[in-house]
């Protein structure tokens, strides 16, 4: 049964408040989700404010900007700083996006920002995803090939058969969309979210894997695929703007057509 | 520290409510009030099957306020279940998923079931 509200555990209370630096005359206010394992405190959220004058403009830079000159201990997962890498997915302002791909001005107000939703948090920003990566592992995301390879050559594909994995190999993994599906939050456990059906389907779309059968068998479950409800939320989070329902509608749409 | 002890990040709680997540849970709460509205269905057949008296009964709570009020909210959510009942059929046959277009066939539903109940309205009322 789905729980809608927080463990008392895990509800977090008000926290420190670090003053904007004088003599600035643009600041913001980013209020952030703290969590320290090491002490036996629940969350907080503490309020810092900065200068916009003093600092480069993604909520990222922010972020690299409180742990180098205000508070060192704020940890979060950063590696890219372009969109490449997928480690800076974390809630900003209500919805999942990678904070190097998010403007600071494009947020009104404070700029709240919390660990991916309903996830158990290992440290401030960061999220335990052993269970998503866990669910990647479970679709055997590579080519897999029942025939041999053909003699000193790769296994080739057309230019149209390679075209139909566009919008899917782009997927860095970040799982915005997965920690954003309301239908993930209630059942995690067993459906395997937008993120890793997308891998799933990059594979089942791949011309040159011959595993489509077996992979299909593996999907088809009340829980694994069938608990996407096509809400969207997926979609409209996806900080590179691929399509994760609509991997999903082409597996069920594969399932019926296969009967 | 146990994975077991580890707090639960904030979901519902910060999570901006917008069309996609909404409608959706809009079309199960209105699914779920249908069924409850048929079981007002089913008073008023069996109110008519045993009698005059039960079917006045029945009458008179339906032509109340509250009775319209009733009506009136099962009417909307059997037009919008009805509405995005279809824009999931669309989903369904594959149709329909860029973002664009899942906010296009959102709003329709939004504005499509609104009139519908109107028009239901006025047909009905007309036929006072």
């Amino acid at each position: 049964m789905a729980e809608f509200t927080l463990p008392a555990n895990s509800k977090p209370k008000i926290g420190n408040t670090y003053p904007a630096p004088s003599g600035a005359k643009r600041t913001k206010t980013f209020k952030i989700y703290r969590y320290d394992p090491d002490k036996s405190e629940t969350p907080r959220i503490d309020s810092y404010t900065l200068d916009l004058d003093d600092m480069a403009p993604m909520v990222l830079d922010a972020l690299i900007k409180i742990k180098n000159d205000v508070d060192t201990t704020l940890t979060f997962r950063r590696s890219c700083r372009e969109g490449i890498c997928g480690s800076c997915s974390m809630n900003i302002d209500g919805t999942n996006t990678l904070a190097c791909l998010k403007p600071i001005d494009e947020v009104k107000g404070e700029v709240h920002i919390y660990p991916l939703p309903h996830m158990p948090v290992i440290k401030d920003l960061v999220p335990d995803l052993a269970t998503p990566y866990a669910q990647l592992a479970s679709v055997e995301p590579w080519l897999q090939t029942k025939t041999p390879p053909p003699p000193n050559q790769e296994r080739l594909q057309s230019p149209e058969e390679r075209e139909k994995l566009d919008g899917l190999w782009e997927c860095v993994l970040c799982f915005c969309c997965t920690t954003s599906c309301p239908s993930y939050w209630w059942n995690g456990d067993r459906y395997l979210g937008p993120a890793v059906l997308l891998q799933a389907y990059r594979w089942i779309a791949d011309s040159r894997d011959e595993f489509t059968g077996e992979r299909l068998d593996a999907l088809e479950d009340p829980f694994r695929l069938y608990r996407c409800h096509t809400i969207m939320n997926c979609t409209k989070t996806c900080p590179k703007h691929l399509n994760p329902a609509k991997a999903i509608a082409e597996i069920k749409k594969l399932m019926v057509m296969r009967q | 520290m146990s994975a077991k002890t580890r707090p639960l990040s904030p979901h519902l709680q910060v999570y901006k409510p917008q069309l996609t997540s909404i409608m959706s849970i809009s079309h199960r709460v209105t699914g779920i009030a249908l069924a409850v509205g048929t079981l007002l269905l089913v008073w008023w057949l069996m109110a008519a099957a045993s009698g005059p008296d039960a079917f006045a009964t029945v009458q008179g709570f339906i032509g109340s306020w509250f009775g319209y009020l009733v009506l009136f909210g099962f009417t909307y959510c059997l037009m919008y279940h009805l509405c995005n009942g279809i824009r999931h059929l669309f989903w369904d046959a594959g149709h329909g998923f860029e973002l664009e277009t899942v906010y296009k066939s959102g709003w329709y539903t939004v504005y499509g079931s609104i009139g519908l109940t109107v028009v239901a309205w006025l047909i009905g009322i007309a036929a006072l």
